[in-house]
């Protein structure tokens, strides 16, 4: 179980399998169905975002053990285009791409940890963490 | 995966069934905008509640499926949105707007018919 669940991103049916399998791992973890569905919702938005700015990348999914409690981390990444300003990105209602413009605050709203890594032309990799309530 | 769909009276039903792709979905909103007027249709009801995950394209989709068929002329109602997924549809932000949503089928139905009560 402590093994990383690697789900390569290139197409839409990749953005299904990519939350079933985080919908699994969180029901294997004893997530309430309320939470594996922000996990998964989470995991969606993400898995999107690769295949709308980057066109291809990973989501690697894993258990994480926190001082007390279990959690799940989930990592999106890809070599794309990254992000030019992260600050604006992670305001509400922004988008480069003309979509909804909320992927990265809607996402940080899900979960307990958000982090995000991007560099201009050298890709992003977000970082989510969900704690077992 | 299509998406079945049903003529019942003046309305048309699409169950969804299964996780839906994004492909899928736009086949859907293309086949009821399209069966919509071959059909004569006064509403449509889209039951959405074997669908786990409702995220910013899925409920964009649904939402544009619904203004595209007012435009033809008929109604749209969303039906069975599950508790779980409406906290998760909050939480990131997204709204159907003015799309009418019902609690299951039974009163997306009621919805419909009483709305074309107070036409007639």
């Amino acid at each position: 179980m402590d093994d990383e669940i690697r789900v390569p991103i290139g197409s839409d049916q990749d953005i299904v399998a990519a939350r079933h399998k985080g919908r699994a791992l969180a029901a294997e973890l004893g997530f309430s169905s309320g939470d594996a569905t922000l996990i998964a919702t989470a995991i969606s938005e993400l898995a999107r975002n690769i295949l709308t700015y980057a066109k291809t990348g990973e989501i690697r999914l894993k258990m994480i053990h926190g001082s007390i409690r279990k959690g799940i981390q989930v990592v999106a990444q890809d070599q794309g285009p990254g992000i030019a300003n992260i600050e604006q990105a992670l305001r509400d209602g922004f988008s480069t791409s003309g979509s909804l413009g909320l992927g990265l605050p809607g996402v940080m709203r899900l979960v307990d940890e958000f982090q995000v890594d991007s560099q201009n032309r050298q890709g992003t990799t977000v970082t989510i963490k969900k704690w077992k309530a | 995966m299509e998406v079945p769909i049903l003529k019942q009276g003046d309305f048309l039903i699409a169950t969804i069934q299964a996780a839906l792709t994004d492909a899928d979905l736009l086949q859907l909103r293309t086949a009821l905008v399209q069966q919509v007027v071959r059909a004569r249709s006064k509403g449509v009801i889209v039951d959405v509640t074997s669908l786990d995950v409702m995220d910013s394209f899925a409920s964009r989709t649904l939402r544009d499926l619904a203004h595209m068929i007012r435009l033809r002329g008929a109604e749209t109602v969303i039906v069975g949105i599950q508790p779980e997924v409406a906290f998760a549809m909050v939480q990131l932000g997204l709204r159907l707007e003015d799309v009418a949503t019902a609690l299951d089928l039974e009163e997306g139905v009621a919805y419909l018919n009483q709305k074309f009560k107070s036409i007639r």
